[in-house]
């Protein structure tokens, strides 16, 4: 079965379907881990499928499998996450992880595609799942409100601007498949019109990563939307987004300096942007918005490269980049036990209060600082050297200066659980699954920035095809 | 490639390995302990046992050789020509056996000190040690960037935790300020590799290195080691880190993790970059010297005791940086002396300001002045470590000193002139700083002597005080022959 995991999530979302017609509550949180650590266990299954769908607009092969383990991970170790007092009415649970489910079928269809139609329907089942799951959150002001509307209509004009790019590109080339535009459209590269049509495209691909220009959406998203939401919104459309910003931006060869130039400049803006006004956030989901923005800056420099080293390394970051991501997180969310946004002052005395949170935390925030031996420096140390063996030293420096800039408020996060004394804390009691969470996410960081190579040969690997 | 510079272990299993790895395990073990005197007790023979087996190491070492010596090597990241190389040499075999050494010590000075969270601390400390010792042996530009990262989250958290008032502010410095080097080196690392193909530190010294690449190079290098080390115009972290971290900490961090920086000038600077390197001595000559006096005066109004102790510090390094940019083979000798040398003494001070301040609570001079009569153990240690200090004849910095103005009198006599007031200024802050603690009050308070584990604890240091001082024969035999290779290899691509 080639999309044994799709149909897997389509019938995941369609059992939540039917609970929620049903009057019972109960079970529904269970239900859901359960059924997402099968999502998980099959998607493994399913690596060495290899095969083309529908027309072969849907391909499947190594590289959209190991996309589709890393969306099934992800969205597995969300749902266990989700604890019951988490910020949504019990009411909606059920069509909580329905949306859930639905939103990581489309990203999973969208590391699979290779059809410019195919990709904007996969986009558009993730975003509108998304949309609708921004605003179930329990306190109901209106912030989660105000986070909904602001998603949909960025998320709708990213979207136009980029069917305005796939205007261009079926325009030029009279068809919409990958495979027939590359060859056609290699040679308008080097021309303004060629940087602009394939820019155009890949806006909404930056939508979702939050890259510079299209950032703006981000803080208010992710302080508006419930703790685990903002989670999922956080790391795994970034994923999806990576798997299609890779296969779109091959198009280009490292000899079209033009859009190798465009690339650089986003992601300059991006960290510098991200990492300075990251500094000034008090409320942590939003501090963790700017944070991946200006990781977003730093994913960009291995896809600049554009070739398969420098690309690699760019699937290695996001990678990391989700576990220390769900790290942080995690730690919100089992800090602020009633859903409610968590502030840098709500840390004091963590260690404390929880050592297996503060050092999960610790652990996180070091690596996405970038120091050794967490993920995040095996990760940003591939970056640097591939953007600098391409010859793009401007760039490898204003990351270099950047990672400095963003320990500020990093290292912020670890000072404030560990040095900063409380004179009244109660300790907080880690259930055995918690505690699990925790090791898994700790070991996943250093692991993979001790011994990087065997991931590292997979992802590079799954490029040669 | 690796195997010209290397000679494989003799031994029949991964000393090395051993040596880096198991304070590690210790640590590890640490977590399954509840009594914290048994936790105590865990760290102190995990650094005993390792101790041990440093001592081995220097046994099997052969002082006739400049090559790297019990080298290890397992290929790590292939694709990208990183591997797990280890091998010591002249210039690490003391400064991993200070490690090794000071480490039990450390456990023993915080056996009372250190009353909460007793097995985080202890884990730190392993942890530290493990860095350190991993950071002298590590032959791979990538294994040894890694372990010189890794080593400022446990110092980061000692300092952070368990150290004084002003803590939060010292520790985020210390972290901000070694990062800031610390990128910069990994940049410069990244350039080398490119050009090399290979992130072995042996193979690449001694290239034929364009000059303009040299100088970048160098340049990056230079910032992460002077902040390190640290040289003149970087040296604000290290008061406040000093004054504010535990004992142990103070103690890990003026003895292992300032000479990391000379350490690096001599591993990376020199060989890698060595035209740079002489076209940058004038500089880095005159900044040693405004360390040196510039310290010396500041030392000079001080009144707190650890603060004191960290400014003398940057003076004291200052003599080693000038030895190693003299480019003199006295100044190499006399700089590794010296590197040493501070290590034993300012570590025995400061592990003689911390037995005063679990007592009196308190690291101002006035609070503790005039112990003469109270407590004439502890004003033997202190006098004893205060006179080493600033380098009486018969103790180990006069050896240091000594060698590194012989060198620098050989190349550039005016800054040696220079250096001498550095010298005469060290002698009147010590003495101003012991006549105050042994003389220094009329009125007689109940002060309990050192006890039995703290004169345990200070006698090796002691001991090599005299033995540095009085016959360095057997450790300047150790050091020589490396030196000379790398002095004579300077040379030849100078000239």
């Amino acid at each position: 079965m080639l999309i044994l995991p799709e149909l897997y999530l389509i019938l995941f979302s369609i059992i939540f379907l039917f609970i929620s017609l049903g009057k019972s509550r109960q079970n529904v949180i269970i239900t859901a881990k359960v059924l997402s650590f099968i999502a998980f266990f099959i998607s493994v299954l399913c690596l060495t499928q290899r095969g083309e769908l529908f027309y072969s607009a849907y391909r499947i092969d190594l590289y959209s499998q190991i996309f589709k383990i890393l969306i099934a991970l992800g969205l597995c170790l969300v749902v266990f996450m989700f604890s019951d007092k988490d910020g949504i009415e019990t009411e909606h649970l059920p069509e909580y992880f329905m949306f859930l489910s639905l939103s990581s079928l489309g990203l999973m269809m969208l590391s699979s595609s290779v059809e410019l139609i195919s990709i904007i329907i996969s986009l558009e089942i993730s975003s509108y799942s998304l949309y609708v799951i921004v605003p179930l959150r329990r306190s109901q002001d209106s912030n989660q409100i105000e986070a909904a509307m602001k998603y949909l209509f960025f998320g709708a004009i990213s979207t136009g601007i980029m069917l305005f790019g796939i205007g261009y590109l079926y325009s030029i080339t009279g068809s919409t498949f990958i495979a027939e535009i590359f060859p056609q459209f290699r040679a308008l590269m080097g021309q303004t019109f060629g940087v602009f049509a394939l820019i155009l495209t890949l806006t909404g691909i930056f939508f979702k990563l939050s890259l510079f220009p299209m950032h703006f959406w981000a803080p208010d998203i992710y302080e508006g939307a419930s703790n685990v939401t903002t989670t999922f919104i956080a790391t795994l459309p970034k994923i999806a987004a990576t798997a299609l910003l890779i296969r779109l931006a091959t198009i280009a060869t490292p000899i079209h300096f033009n859009f190798v130039n465009a690339l650089i400049i986003l992601s300059a803006l991006s960290m510098t942007f991200g990492n300075f006004v990251g500094l000034v956030q008090r409320d942590l989901k939003r501090l963790l918005a700017y944070s991946g923005i200006a990781h977003a800056g730093y994913l960009m420099m291995g896809i600049l490269t554009l070739n398969a080293d420098g690309i690699a390394s760019a699937i290695y970051y996001i990678t990391i980049y989700v576990f220390m991501t769900l790290a942080c997180f995690y730690v919100i969310i089992t800090i602020s036990r009633q859903g409610e946004n968590a502030t840098l002052d709500d840390l004091t005395g963590l260690s404390k209060r929880s050592p297996l949170l503060a050092m999960t935390l610790a652990v996180a925030a070091f690596s996405l600082a970038g120091i050794p031996p967490t993920g995040g420096f095996t990760g940003k140390f591939f970056l640097f050297t591939n953007a600098f063996k391409q010859g793009y030293l401007p760039i490898v420096i204003i990351g270099a200066v950047n990672a400095v800039i963003s320990i500020f408020y990093y290292l912020n996060l670890v000072r404030m659980s560990y040095s900063k004394d409380t004179t009244s804390f109660e300790v907080m009691k880690l259930s055995a699954h918690e505690k699990i969470i925790c090791y898994v996410l700790i070991f996943i960081i250093i692991y993979m920035g001790v011994l990087p190579f065997g991931l590292m040969n997979i992802f590079k690997f799954s490029l040669l095809f | 490639m690796e195997q010209q510079f290397l000679l494989m272990n003799t031994f029949s299993f991964p000393i090395l390995s051993t040596a880096i790895f198991l304070p590690l395990v210790g640590a590890v073990l640490l977590f399954f302990i509840r009594n914290e005197t048994a936790i105590k007790a865990t760290a102190f023979i995990t650094g005993l046992i390792n101790l041990v087996i440093s001592f081995i190491l220097f046994s099997g070492f052969n002082p006739e050789t400049h090559n790297y010596q019990f080298g290890e090597f397992i290929p790590w990241i292939p694709s990208y020509n990183i591997h797990y190389v280890l091998g010591i040499d002249g210039i690490t075999i003391f400064l991993i056996l200070l490690t090794t050494l000071l480490t039990p010590i450390c456990v023993l000075c915080s056996w009372t000190a250190i009353k909460e969270r007793v097995k985080e601390f202890m884990f730190c400390l392993l942890i530290m040690e493990c860095a350190m010792i991993g950071v002298f042996c590590a032959l791979d530009f990538i294994l040894f960037y890694i372990f010189w990262e890794a080593m400022l989250i446990p110092m980061y958290l000692l300092i952070a935790i368990w150290g004084g008032p002003q803590r939060d502010y010292a520790s985020i410095k210390f972290f901000i300020y070694t990062l800031f080097g610390s990128v910069f080196l990994l940049v410069a690392i990244i350039a080398v590799y490119l050009v090399t193909g290979s992130f072995s530190i042996p193979n690449a010294m001694f290239r034929d290195y364009s000059m303009n690449f040299q100088i970048w190079v160098f340049l990056a290098f230079a910032i992460a080691f002077a902040i390190k080390v640290p040289m003149f115009p970087f040296h604000t972290w290290l008061p406040a880190a000093h004054t504010e971290a535990p004992t142990a900490g103070s103690v890990f961090l003026a003895s292992v993790l300032l000479k990391m920086g000379t350490y690096g000038f001599l591993r990376f600077c020199l060989p890698i970059t060595p035209k740079a390197s002489e076209f940058f001595a004038p500089l880095i000559i005159v900044l040693s010297l405004i360390g040196i006096i510039y310290g010396g005066y500041v030392c000079l109004s001080q009144t707190d005791m650890k603060k004191l102790i960290a400014y003398s510090s940057v003076a004291h390094m200052g003599f080693v940086t000038l030895g190693i940019f003299s480019l003199t083979l006295f100044g190499f000798q006399g700089a590794l002396l010296q590197m040493l040398n501070h290590g034993v003494t300012t570590g025995a001070l400061f592990l003689c300001v911390g037995i005063i301040y679990e007592r009196t609570h308190s690291r101002q001079i006035y609070d503790n002045a005039g112990l003469g009569k109270i407590m004439p153990i502890y004003v033997g240690f202190f006098g004893l470590f205060s006179i080493s200090s600033f380098a009486f004849p018969g103790t180990n910095n006069f050896i240091g000193e000594l060698y590194v103005l012989l060198g620098i009198f050989k190349n550039h006599k005016i800054a040696g002139l220079f250096a001498i007031p550095g010298a005469v200024l060290a002698a009147a802050y010590m003495l101003r700083l012991l006549k105050q603690i042994v003389w220094g009050r009329e009125d007689k308070r109940e002060i309990a002597d050192m006890n039995i584990r703290e004169v345990i604890y200070l006698i090796p240091l002691c001991i090599l005080v005299f033995w540095m001082g009085l016959f360095p024969r057997p450790f300047v035999f150790t050091i020589e022959k490396t030196l000379s290779y790398l002095h004579s290899q300077l040379n030849f691509i100078l000239r």
